[in-house]
């Protein structure tokens, strides 16, 4: 047996230390080097060629937003801050912006930009605002009221508009429950027959974007089974709606006996879908599993994690992995980023809770490539680290967390971030 | 390697001093709860099993989503209301400390009167909570109460 003194054992620590010391410092040392050579990026990892900066910090709980082509900017926030629900942004030459002005006494999630007007949500209202030629809002106080009364629950209750080429606007109404259960969230619960609620939750809806006073008798159920959705955008290409799906949660708190933490941490897929009119995507009755790359029945309805279920929903078009809360969808027409990135689809994760007591992911903007008008290739990171952290573990320690985009009319990319209120921009110079 | 030599000195106050903070702390007389050591044990698994998704290993909850039970006036103050959240759940709107949260709870009515007893005092005696244990016979006296 091998024994070493006292003293042996401190001379080898002593060694020990001071290697371990003198490679830290050299490494720093280099490491600073590199560091002041290169722009921060204001603390987001890009690929090669891109920069990023912060051009506010406005703590206010920035959510949608859209750039004029005048570069005003409008941001639509979860809560009014100073009683105004949307805030106006003016960028100077240094990559500053400040806040000059803002309306709209409501909280919310929805902005989009057509057709001469500025489209706005509450949790349960669409309104608009004539803009004059410079973009300015005509009458901030004195809004159209386009749509009224739609159900908002406790959960999911945010409003995401986006409108088409012909005159309609679209929007996101969520289902107020996780899966349809009698019982919402508890243990074993089954899933209501039927799931009544589908009739005025639980899908995207169709109004007119010019007809004042619309209610639910006025517009369309253009898809249902579509749980919650937060990102959507209209796809020039095929001139047709893409929308991003937050998946249910808690399988494994719910299901303990089907499935693990592990396998709950992951499932289901967060999805990107195209919507044609009429279509279902199968909420509450089946989940996408992109592992097995299949349609599954939810346990809630007699699944067991590998029954299939029906054939009739349709399936994504992209599967990413789950939790990650895809709350901003944008398909880049501008000219400033490389090819690649022509018509392809940013998509900006919010960032995950539901992984506990796995580490949470997400908190990141991917990339899709396109081609005519459907996915072209795998999905990728695009901007990381805005949680400012290696690994979150619960969403609270992550410092920004993305949820808008907007595209600038010089092609830049401006993302949102509703913790602190950061607006970042993201320009491409080779 | 000359730098060596300068750290040779700091190393070794180190070791020196690192030597008597080895004593290890005894929590269960820092612990505000006498004979709750057991009770504790089992708040925590059960906080493992039933609590830990939406309210996180840490305590902190989710941001507009689910409340943090750290420092939280529901946790902290009088049991009964707290009590009444476990029995019933929680799905209509409130303000928790001047911010709101939006997912429902459901009712944990079927669990023990024990169990809700230990999972509440481990919230009460974590995160930063340092508050009375919650007992059985409390838990009796609300359920009575609610069936009235």
């Amino acid at each position: 047996m091998l024994r070493f003194s006292f003293r042996t054992v401190v001379l080898l620590l002593v060694i020990l230390g001071c290697s371990t010391f003198y490679a830290f410092t050299s490494q720093t040392k280099n490491k600073n080097t590199f560091l002041s050579a290169l722009p921060d990026n204001a603390g987001l990892k890009l690929p090669s060629g891109f920069s990023a900066v912060k051009i506010i910090d406005s703590s206010a709980r920035t959510r949608h937003l859209v750039v004029t082509p005048q570069g005003i900017i409008y941001v639509k926030l979860a809560r009014p801050k100073d009683g105004k629900g949307i805030l106006i942004l003016h960028e100077d030459s240094h990559g500053k912006a400040t806040i000059t002005g803002g309306f709209g006494n409501y909280g919310g999630t929805g902005i989009f930009l057509k057709n001469g007007y500025l489209y706005a949500s509450s949790n349960e209202e669409i309104f608009r605002y004539k803009l004059n030629e410079k973009y300015e809002v005509i009458n901030p106080d004195d809004p159209e009221k386009i749509v009224t009364g739609l159900k908002a629950g406790r959960q999911h209750e945010t409003k995401s508009i986006v409108l088409d080429n012909d005159g309609n606007i679209y929007v996101n109404i969520g289902s107020p429950l996780n899966s349809c259960q009698e019982e919402d969230r508890k243990p074993g619960s089954m899933g209501i027959k039927g799931c009544p609620l589908l009739d005025s939750a639980g899908g995207i809806w169709q109004f007119r974007a010019d007809k004042l006073n619309q209610t639910y008798k006025d517009g369309i159920r253009y898809a249902t089974g579509l749980r919650n959705v937060v990102g959507l955008d209209w796809n020039q290409q095929n001139n047709s709606l893409f929308v991003m799906q937050h998946g249910r949660d808690q399988l494994h708190d719910l299901f303990p006996e089907m499935f693990t933490e592990k396998e709950s941490s992951l499932l289901p897929a967060e999805c990107m879908y195209v919507i044609q009119k009429g279509d279902n995507a199968g909420f509450p009755f089946i989940y996408y599993d992109q592992i097995q790359h299949k349609k599954i029945l939810a346990p809630e309805y007699g699944g067991n994690g590998k029954t299939e279920g029906s054939k009739q929903y349709i399936d994504p078009v992209v599967a990413f992995p789950g939790h990650m809360a895809p709350n901003g969808l944008l398909f880049y027409t501008g000219n400033m980023f490389p090819a690649k990135y022509k018509n392809g689809a940013f998509v900006a994760f919010h960032g995950s809770w539901n992984r506990a007591p796995e580490n949470q992911a997400g908190y990141f903007v991917a990339f899709v490539p396109f081609k005519n008008g459907k996915p072209s290739g795998d999905w990728e990171i695009f901007a990381n680290n805005f949680a400012g952290v290696d690994v979150v573990k619960s969403p609270r320690q992550a410092q920004h967390r993305p949820c808008g985009l907007a595209q600038g009319a010089d092609g830049a990319l401006y993302v949102s971030d509703d913790v602190k209120g950061t607006i970042y921009k993201i320009t491409y110079h080779p | 390697m000359t730098k060596n030599i300068f750290v040779f000195p700091i190393l070794l106050m180190m070791v020196a001093s690192a030597q008597p903070s080895d004593k290890v702390v005894d929590m269960s007389k820092v612990n505000p709860i006498s004979d709750s050591s057991a009770a504790l044990k089992r708040g925590k698994a059960l906080y493992a099993t039933y609590c830990l998704t939406c309210h996180q290993a840490d305590g902190g909850g989710v941001p507009n989503l689910n409340p943090p039970l750290i420092q939280t006036s529901f946790v902290t103050g009088n049991k009964e209301p707290l009590i009444k959240i476990i029995l019933k759940g929680l799905s209509t709107h409130i303000d928790i400390d001047g911010e709101s949260y939006s997912n429902n709870m459901p009712p944990f009515e079927w669990l023990k009167d024990q169990e809700i007893a230990d999972v509440l005092t481990y919230i009460r005696n974590n995160f930063g909570n340092k508050e009375s244990a919650v007992v059985k016979t409390e838990l009796q006296k609300v359920r009575s109460s609610l069936k009235k």
